[in-house]
């Protein structure tokens, strides 16, 4: 060892042996042992609260483990804070980018090494080593455009470049395609093929299943914090791997029936939303739900759908068209108050629960009743009639398996598959006949999704009309009848299941495809 | 992720002693000043609590300095579950009084107890449409309600002087009061009520209000925690994306909520005119309002615990003022010292020990959160 001689490579870029880390009584990972082979692309699944985001945390020097070794390249280290893990050559790039929003792009990977304390040489010498950087991988970013004005794929990139530039040997990326269109995902994976064929290691968190069939040599399965499954990825296949996440056969996709319209519910004509600063953020939408049947819309978030909810269910104005449910018009200039929406017989599950959906300070008996609270049957004279809403919550935590099943606690305290449940279970809950609902099973166990799915199903089966956003296409695609796809504040494109598939609804999303499939003029994805 | 939340606490570690130690580190503060110029802490704690609680008197003085913070206290407490920081309370205060003082001088001959739920009307009526301005103002126009309650309590400084010296003042006379109520107004003195079931005690501006402001706290507790108008309230203030969402116009709480805040301030002037003076002066409200602010952030915006914390206010301005005359080197202004040193520890610096007492009592954290993905 001390002979200076070359050691030979090491089989293993990292090693985490026997990781074991609690949380007060949550014991979040145990006895966790993980070997990445050098130059491989490892997948780690696993449901949420299985213990992945602790095991990486550990690993990037955000938490320290309780027990246990980690090993770099064969040696053990000890990794205390993230600037450790830059030393030892892990590189992180996190589902939320860390990046400064008014900075240039090469002022973002400066940061944290600018190179002394005048910048003029310092940018010259990383604007070389980027370029490189760049080349080496096929990793093209416009240096000098502000990070703000790229879209997401392009700043994730910039994450990536930034931790290579960092000399990162070994890249974790949490959740990378979460915000991705189709296309995005094609181009990040072949960036990954790239990074390994040059000899980097990738350790790959998702929640996909097709991602880590697509891109992975091998998979690691986490459940209850610990390791219960790994596989070669060749010898393996999605319902294998699904069922050691979930402890037990998971079905992937419900059995949908043929859908039997009726009248129409809500539709929209020309319907369009502006913001503030006077940008459509929603264009010329016309669309009709009816009864019996889930409209889905497709689109990489941020392309209009949220505005398309919020404008539906009364909490933004329309700025031009109009739109009618059952029977009330909504012109433009005007908006319907939330309130009437719901007397009308709409529910509504925003995307962003977190923000919009439940008060996080409240107990979660009050957010059971958040929007319903003026209903009459919650009210004892003045007052309204807690005792009965905790029972009524405590009722409707079995019914949508909300756990832990504690009316009182706290909302922040209910991991955010729970919380979704909790509002999905309000919702729902109340026979609409509307149902809006975006993103529905975001941040839920693959167990819950089948559940919520079959809730959807159940309620067009008896006459409801639904539409549903996600950014999940394999949702889409399992539970609509017909397919709206949005792009850029527009609906690019109207499809019936049945000639709907993966590859054209990615290439409407990206802005590649209108409706008949032809290329758009100067068809960017910008 | 569940580790570093840290502000998760055992409820009777946040309720009682993370009270009990900024209390503790005001009272050490202070003992350092009155040090500082000589004179013996454990001496001078002894006059103020003496002087405070020691004698009927003392208490009724407490009592009665507590009636009027338990007023401002709710008042800044109603606002802070709108999410909002009604700084205002002194001006509204002051309106208010008007408000009750116009009604006492249009009702004179008036049996008190008849007269009584119009003046109340009335200074709510006035401390309410005073707090319903700025309200107004940050719900429709974006003006911050801290800034427009400041500049209102001056327009209700310079209001007052104005109405008190050119139109209210009674004439012939120097000094800006109006003349006196009708005698038939004024409300019940404490020591009268005590009386009459046959217990002497002592003289104190104590009165009737100190029950209505015991009501006031029944009343806002029951509104903010069990009425419909509460949930819209507290929802209101604690996200108003997801108030907009249940259908709730957050514009229009947060302007009745100004006035609900306003209207309570304005039940100082109760107090301190029909109940004490029994005329309209300048200034009656001195400091009540700003006070009121310490009161509700030490009483958590929960009526018991402005309740406590207007009743330790109380004692300090009492025992403050016995400490002072009993000696001769701590002047009035160091007990406004001490009254400050309180406030910061147990207002301002509320949160200090916090996260210290969170890392103290971490184990018997709920084990609700998991060490899930991000």
């Amino acid at each position: 060892m001390t002979d200076g001689a070359t050691p030979a490579p090491h089989p293993y870029a990292i090693e985490l042996v026997g990781i074991d880390k609690r949380f007060g009584p949550v014991h979040a990972n145990r006895d966790v042992t993980l070997r990445i082979a050098a130059g491989s692309i490892h997948g780690l699944v696993g449901e949420n609260g299985a213990g992945k985001s602790t095991l990486m945390s550990i690993l990037y020097g955000f938490y320290q483990a309780d027990r246990g070794d980690i090993l770099v390249g064969g040696r053990t280290a000890r990794i205390r804070t993230p600037s450790d893990a830059l030393a030892l050559g892990i590189g992180m790039v996190h589902q939320h980018f860390m990046l400064v929003e008014d900075f240039t792009v090469l002022e973002n990977l400066m940061l944290g090494a600018e190179g002394g304390a005048l910048l003029k040489d310092g940018i010259a010498r990383a604007r070389a080593e980027v370029e490189r950087l760049e080349k080496a991988y096929a990793l093209d970013v416009p240096l000098d455009a502000r990070v703000a004005d790229l879209p997401v794929g392009l700043q994730q990139r910039v994450e990536i470049l930034k931790a290579l530039y960092r000399g990162a040997e070994v890249l974790i990326l949490d959740e990378p395609t979460a915000v991705l269109s189709p296309p995005e995902v094609v181009e990040l994976f072949r960036i990954l093929r790239a990074l390994k064929a040059q000899g980097r290691t990738i350790l790959l968190i998702t929640h996909k299943l097709k991602e880590i069939m697509a891109v992975t040599d091998a998979v690691s399965v986490l459940r209850q914090g610990q390791v219960v499954a790994e596989f070669r990825t060749a010898e393996t296949n999605e319902m294998e791997i699904a069922s050691a996440m979930v402890g037990r056969r998971a079905e992937l996709t419900v059995a949908r029936g043929a859908s039997t319209p009726g009248e129409v519910l809500l539709s929209a004509e020309g319907l369009s939303v502006t913001d503030a600063r006077g940008v459509d953020r929603l264009r010329d939408a016309s669309f009709t739900v009816r009864r019996g049947e889930i409209v889905g819309v497709a689109g990489v978030a941020g392309n209009g759908q949220s505005e398309l909810l919020e404008a539906l269910a009364g909490m933004l104005p329309v700025s031009r068209g109009r739109f009618v449910l059952k029977g009330r018009t909504v012109e433009a200039g005007s908006r319907m108050n939330p309130a009437e929406a719901r007397a009308l017989g709409l529910a509504h599950v925003p995307e962003d629960r977190l923000k919009l959906a439940v008060v996080k300070a409240f107990p979660a008996f009050e957010n059971a009743v958040l929007g319903y609270h003026d209903d009459r049957a919650l009210a004892r004279g003045p007052r309204l009639d807690w005792p009965g809403v905790v029972a009524r919550t405590a009722g409707l935590m079995e019914r949508f398996d909300v756990r832990p099943r504690q009316p009182r606690l706290r909302t922040s305290l209910f991991s955010g598959g729970n919380q979704q449940k909790l509002v999905l279970g309000r919702e729902m809950e109340r026979d609409p006949d509307v149902l809006l609902v975006g993103q529905p099973t975001r941040g839920v166990d693959i167990g819950a999704i089948e559940f919520i799915h079959r809730r959807l199903l159940d309620m067009r089966d008896r006459g409801k009309a639904i539409l549903l956003v996600s950014a999940e296409l394999d949702e889409i695609l399992a539970l609509s009848d017909r397919i709206l796809v949005m792009c850029g504040g527009e609906i690019v494109g109207e499809l019936a299941a049945e000639e709907a598939n993966e590859a054209l609804i990615g290439r409407m999303m990206a802005g590649l495809a209108r409706q008949d499939g032809e290329p758009r003029d100067g068809g960017a994805a910008a | 992720m569940s580790a570093g939340g840290g502000d998760e606490l055992p409820r009777w570690v946040s309720l009682a002693l993370l009270p009990l130690i900024n209390i503790g580190c005001a009272l050490l503060a202070s003992a350092l000043v009155i040090l500082a110029i000589g004179e013996d802490p454990v001496a001078a704690l002894g006059y103020l609590v003496q002087g405070a609680l020691g004698s009927a008197t003392g208490i009724g003085y407490t009592l009665y300095y507590a009636t009027g913070l338990i007023f401002t206290g709710l008042a800044v407490a109603i606002a802070f579950h709108a999410g909002l920081f009604n700084i205002g309370g002194e001006g509204q205060a002051y309106i208010g009084g008007l408000g009750v003082g116009l009604a006492c001088l249009a009702l004179g001959g008036w049996p008190w107890w008849a007269a009584l739920p119009l003046t109340i009307l009335a200074g709510a009526a006035f401390g309410a449409a005073w707090g319903a301005v700025p309200g107004y103002l940050q719900a429709y126009r974006g003006s911050h309600v801290v800034i427009t309650t400041i500049m209102f309590n001056f327009i209700a400084s310079a209001l007052m002087a104005y109405l008190m010296v050119n139109v209210l003042i009674k004439p012939g006379q120097m000094s800006p009061e109006s003349r006196e109520f009708d005698p038939s107004l004024s409300l019940p003195m404490m020591h009268e009520i005590l009386g009459a079931v046959g217990l002497e005690v002592e003289q104190t501006p104590l009165n009737l209000t100190f029950f209505l402001a015991l009501a006031a706290c029944v009343l806002v507790w029951f509104l903010v925690w069990h009425t419909r108008w509460g949930f819209a309230l507290r929802t209101v203030g604690a996200n108003e994306h997801a108030a907009l969402y249940a259908g709730i116009s957050p514009q229009r709480m947060i302007v009745v909520a100004m006035a609900v805040s306003g209207a309570l301030a304005g039940m100082v002037g109760i107090n301190e005119l029909q109940g004490v003076q029994h005329r309209l002066i300048m200034n009656f409200q001195a400091g009540i309002g700003f006070t009121g602010i310490a009161v509700a952030l030490m009483g958590r915006a929960h009526p018991v615990g402005i309740v406590l914390s207007a009743l330790l206010f109380g004692a300090l301005y009492q025992g403050g003022s016995e400490l002072s005359f009993e000696v001769q080197t701590i002047s009035p202004e160091l007990v406004v010292v001490i009254q400050g040193v309180v406030i910061l520890f147990a207002g301002a610096l509320e949160h200090m020990f916090r996260p210290a007492l969170a890392r103290l009592f971490r184990p018997a954290r709920p084990a609700a959160a998991t060490g899930g993905a991000a």
